[in-house]
């Protein structure tokens, strides 16, 4: 099995990230003795993943680097066509068959679950801070907040520090790469798709879950997720669906939340309302 | 007439009558103070809108009159219009400029009803260069905090907002890549463009 995910790795390092999800099903599937030996492996692949593109030196560091966007724009109208018929029309069922408190437990209990990950990689990048209120959110939230379907932390203020092994790398001096568009899971850049593959081996519950409790985790997530694309239909339609050209806006709207919540770049400072001609208008 | 624009329409009086030997940036100071109270005054207003209760059309309108009212609707245009504002006559500026404004109000205030029951609050104001930053927190049903931020100046010669951020995201520069993108969709024709921003958002 081991030698098959490297197999997948090996595709993965020549930056075919498109296949991903098919190397985040397979994992799904690998035996806890797998993970453990195979997490190490990806931490240290993900490196040379993360580096693989680079823009070349004309290039300022708030703008978008797209090399691969005409497969990126392929897989968009697969992403679209995904949502069209299926996510967007189970998301908005969803929403209206479920009562607003329950989907919001839901949603609590899905991202409680998420948190141990959290903990991991703000350890992983020196955060003890972090680490430390993210811990103290999952114990009162597990323990006040019903197993995490009431978030009784944010109650009193304790709130997400979030933490993901693609902000780990960016942490770790990692390059973006460039901007990726993947089928099913969306927008992402390179060093963040390589992120997202370790995640899947970085939550410590997973490995302490017995089998069939865990999946009741991504069952959760994915009624999450279900959740979310009902309740914000109007704002993800106006995206996907009214725009002139939604894979420009996802992938400006992506990067620019992304690097944001890296603290990646100050976006305020780039502007200056001094310096542009208003004349006429 | 609110406590802000009562300030400054008598600074811009001073101002006129004092004529060069005053500096407008003295009396017209914008500082923490004011870019907050002008953000305070915005979100305020915006509240009282979603809470009224109207008619979409109505609120829509409403929307319309406090973006004119509290934004630098000029740079906005402008901003928004990117590139393409160079070769751009000034009938055609004028008239993407009033389309524009009807545009974004209503784009974003079909939006604002997913703030019903939420509130913003203003957490702090820093200057940056020539202006200033003012960063509120959103809080909705079932979402973690997220930051909503304004930036504020005084280049009118009167405090307005010129942007916003939303969890990072600059919304201007949301819209010049969809203005941009209509411009294209449209083989480069701006009348044509301003002609579909009538029917789009």
């Amino acid at each position: 099995m081991t030698a098959f995910a490297l197999v997948l790795l090996g595709y993965q390092i020549r930056c075919a990230v498109k296949n991903q999800i098919w190397v985040g099903i397979f994992v799904r599937h690998t035996s806890d003795h797998t993970r453990r030996v195979i997490f190490p492996i990806f931490a240290v692949f993900t490196f040379f993943i993360a580096g693989c593109t680079q823009p070349g030196p004309g290039q300022l560091p708030g703008d978008v680097f797209d090399p691969h966007e005409m497969v990126n724009r392929q897989n968009h109208e697969v992403n679209r066509a995904l949502d069209k018929n299926l996510v967007r029309p189970a998301g908005v069922g969803y929403t209206k068959a479920i009562p607003d408190d329950l989907e919001d437990s839901i949603g609590n209990f899905s991202s409680n679950l998420g948190l141990p990950s959290a903990v991991v990689n703000n350890l992983l990048q020196g955060n003890v801070e972090g680490a430390f209120r993210n811990t103290i959110r999952f114990v009162v939230n597990t323990t006040l907040g019903f197993g995490g379907l009431f978030d009784a932390a944010g109650d009193f203020g304790i709130d997400e520090i979030e933490g993901d092994f693609g902000q780990t790398l960016y942490v770790w001096g990692v390059p973006e790469g460039a901007y990726v568009e993947l089928p099913l899971l969306g927008p992402s850049t390179e060093r963040a798709a390589a992120g997202k593959l370790v995640d899947l081996f970085s939550n410590p519950l997973s490995y302490v879950l017995p089998s069939p409790e865990k999946y009741v985790g991504t069952g959760a997530g994915v009624a999450s997720g279900l959740g979310n694309r009902g309740r914000y239909a109007d704002a993800i339609d106006a995206i996907l669906y009214n725009s002139a050209d939604s894979y420009a806006q996802a992938r400006g709207l992506y990067l620019q939340n992304r690097r944001f919540k890296l603290g990646d770049g100050d976006a305020a400072e780039e502007i200056n309302p001094f310096d542009l001609n208003t004349e006429g208008f | 007439m609110s406590n802000v624009t009562r300030r400054h329409a008598a600074g811009l009086v001073g101002a006129g009558l004092a004529g060069l030997t005053l500096t407008p940036s003295s009396a017209l100071a914008l500082d923490n103070v004011s870019a907050k109270q002008l953000v305070d005054e915005l979100v305020g207003e915006i509240n009282r809108i979603i809470g009224s209760g109207k008619s979409e059309q109505a609120m829509f309108r409403d929307f319309e009159r406090v973006f004119s009212k509290y934004g630098d609707t000029s740079y906005i245009a402008a901003y928004a219009m990117g590139n393409d504002g160079r070769r751009a006559s000034g009938a055609q500026k004028k008239a993407f400029s009033d389309a524009f404004q009807t545009y974004i109000s209503r784009k974003y205030g079909s939006r604002f009803r997913e703030f019903i029951g939420g509130r913003l609050e203003v957490q702090s104001v820093r200057p940056v260069k020539s202006w200033f930053e003012v960063k509120t927190t959103a809080y909705l049903r079932g979402e973690s905090p997220f930051t909503v931020t304004f930036l504020v100046s005084n280049r009118t010669g009167r405090d307005k907002f010129f942007n916003m951020f939303i969890e990072g995201i600059n919304l201007l520069l949301t819209e010049r890549t969809e203005i941009g993108a209509m411009i294209d969709r449209r083989g480069g024709n701006i009348d044509a463009m301003i002609n579909d921003l009538k029917n789009a958002g």
